[in-house]
């Protein structure tokens, strides 16, 4: 089976966020970049795929040159071989295109997905390939068994989960507890280097929906105290001051 | 032209972000001057229910009464919308964000080629382009988005304007759209659902607890405040991890993100990941016993004190208050 993970390449969820250029560029500085949690979910699940059904599981990533020691360290995690869009991700549509693109030129059956990029949370990626693809998606989805060509998932919905039969081929965003996150050994580093990693070209240049200018949120007012063994003044405070009761 | 707001309900009940979705749209409609806002309803609904859609400010909603459309299956719900786009002449819809919504927006775009923005925090810029505020970097930032396409799909934040309630009554009309078998492929076989407790991502309180709970069953405080306040339970990561609490009740940055009113967190200690669920919340409230607790820094109000005795305490007093 040929499985397809598409992953990003974000701040460390401990980051500050910051922006230079008159709030027009994320500022870098100190900034220590990740595979987005969610992808490494659905690359953990991949990777337990791949080996169930002695499959070819490919890492896919629309970014610049900086973005390839993201995709060589999901070569160590397990992935067979990896793909680089040459290209900054200018918005959830341009990055479907790609994606899309490269997805049918592969013919894969099964693409993972993380439920939401950590930069721009858009949840959009998954749903805009499957469209394009004509293939169903689905999402958030926290458990992906697989049986011949028919796909048991649970989805994640407002105050529970449902259960959703489909067949091969789909698009699943993935989420914990999917699977556990895999830490990559020292074999897998060593092989991550001679691995394929291929830098093709973006196929259409069409955008729709792109981020002009940042801001950040007020700066937050100090923590009013109360005391332990004074309560109903916190119910006041609620009450009259937050008006939040 | 008008603004098409996709309704979602939940055993008949429309839920509460769904009418806020409704008063963007009509907020959104008197500024661009883009006509009635007329909501759309898939599957069966309370028909006593419609009444609040039109007074969030629906002018019109559009019934389709197909069995099959009761639960959301994605693919039948985005064509569904796309057909009640064309049909109402649209050009832009509104929806709240949610698991079905997300899924059901994202194939639409693609379907009716409008560009899409999510998490939307407020009204659009009209003057001059089209700038969407949006919420990023899991609510830690701001992105002004310019969106550049005839047909838009705005996927709105909890909170995004206040909910309308005068809005007069809404028409409700008949619908008929024809869906291929092939959107109903895949199949829902068994939903497991929380009834009767107040839901997570649309509460508007919100009862957390941490770690420093030490076990499920100290839950039963978290509980009681929660039920006095009419607020849903959260949690922190470990404590879905342990199994303390289940899954979809974990706040953060790999959980829910919620924006209520207002959060209690109750023996959590505030690390980046969980306040990156809470930080759209207008007021939070910290109980922990460490003064030193990072989670104080983001936090309207605190208490320095034990949990064990705190809580009860504070439920006793809210409880002659409220
Ligand atoms: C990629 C990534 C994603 C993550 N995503 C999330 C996420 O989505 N959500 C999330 O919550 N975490 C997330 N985490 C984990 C996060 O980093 C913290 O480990 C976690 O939030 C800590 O949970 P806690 O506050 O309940 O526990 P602890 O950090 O153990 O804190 C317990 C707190 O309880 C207090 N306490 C103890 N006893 C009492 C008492 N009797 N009365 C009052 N207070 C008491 C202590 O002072 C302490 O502050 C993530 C981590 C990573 C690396
Ligand atoms: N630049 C990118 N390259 C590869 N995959 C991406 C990219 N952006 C988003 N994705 C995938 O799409 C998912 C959803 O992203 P988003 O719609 O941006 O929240 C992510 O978890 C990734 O799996």
């Amino acid at each position: 089976m040929k499985i397809l993970v598409c992953i990003t390449h974000v701040p460390d969820t401990t980051s500050k966020i910051q922006f230079t250029a008159d709030n027009t560029k994320f500022d870098t500085t100190g900034v220590q970049f990740i595979i987005g949690p969610y992808d490494d979910y659905a690359l953990a699940r991949a990777v337990e795929l791949r080996d169930q059904t002695s499959g070819k599981l490919t890492v896919l990533n629309v970014g610049e040159s900086e973005t390839e020691p993201t995709l060589r360290k999901a070569l160590a995690i397990g992935a067979d071989e990896a793909i680089r869009v040459n290209a900054s991700p200018k918005d959830s549509f341009f990055v479907a295109e790609q994606i899309a693109h490269y997805a049918k030129e592969g013919g894969y059956d099964l693409i993972l997905m993380g439920r939401e990029s950590i930069d721009f949370n858009g949840g959009m990626v998954h749903g805009m390939v499957g469209e394009i693809l004509g293939m169903p998606s689905f999402s958030p989805v926290m458990k992906l068994d697989l049986d011949g060509t028919s796909v048991t998932m649970s989805r994640e919905i407002e105050g529970g989960k449902e259960v959703v039969e489909a067949s091969l081929p789909l698009i699943a965003g993935c989420q914990e507890p999917i699977a556990e996150w895999k830490i990559p050994n020292m074999r897998g580093i060593m092989s991550a280097r001679t691995k394929p990693l291929n830098v093709v070209e973006p196929v259409s240049e069409e955008t729709q929906a792109v981020a002009v200018k940042y801001e950040l949120p007020p700066a937050k007012g100090a923590v009013k105290l109360i005391d332990k063994d004074n309560v109903s003044e916190l119910v006041k405070l609620l009450k009259n001051e937050a008006k939040v009761l | 032209m008008s603004v098409l707001v996709y309704i979602e309900h939940a055993e008949g009940k429309v839920k509460k972000t769904s009418l806020e979705a409704v008063s963007f749209a009509n907020a959104l409609a008197a500024k661009t001057g883009e006509g009635d806002v007329v909501a759309l309803a898939l599957g069966a609904i309370d028909q006593a229910e419609l009444a609040a859609v039109g007074k969030a400010g629906a002018a019109k909603v559009l019934q389709v009464s197909d069995s099959r459309l009761d639960a959301g299956v994605i693919q039948a719900h985005a064509t569904a919308v796309a057909q009640a786009f064309e049909k109402a002449g649209a050009s832009t819809v509104v929806l709240a964000k949610s698991s079905l919504g997300d899924a059901v927006a994202a194939r639409l775009s693609i379907k009716i080629k409008a560009g899409l923005v999510s998490n939307v925090v407020e009204l659009p810029n009209t003057d001059g382009g089209y700038l969407v505020k949006r919420s990023i970097y899991t609510g830690k930032a701001f992105a002004e988005t310019s969106l550049t396409t005839a047909n838009k799909i705005l996927a709105v934040k909890k909170n995004a304007v206040d909910l309308k309630t005068d809005g007069g009554d809404a028409a409700v009309e008949a619908l008929e759209v024809s869906i291929p078998d092939s959107d109903f492929a895949s199949k829902i076989v068994s939903t497991e659902r929380a009834t009767g407790e107040v839901l997570l991502p649309e509460a508007d309180i919100v009862v957390s607890g941490g770690r420093g709970m030490k076990g499920p069953e100290n839950w039963g405080m978290i509980e009681d405040l929660a039920k006095t306040l009419g607020a849903a339970t959260g949690c922190s990561k470990p404590v879905s991890d342990m199994g303390w609490r289940p899954h979809h009740e974990h706040v953060g940055q790999t959980g829910v993100k919620v924006a209520p009113s207002l959060y209690i967190a109750i023996g959590i200690s505030g690390a980046i990941q969980h306040l990156a669920g809470v930080n759209s919340s207008k007021c939070i409230v910290v109980i922990n016993k460490d003064p030193e607790a990072p989670f104080f820094k983001a936090a309207d109000y605190g208490i320095v004190g034990d949990a064990f005795e705190v809580v009860p305490k504070l439920n006793e007093a809210l409880k002659a208050e409220l």
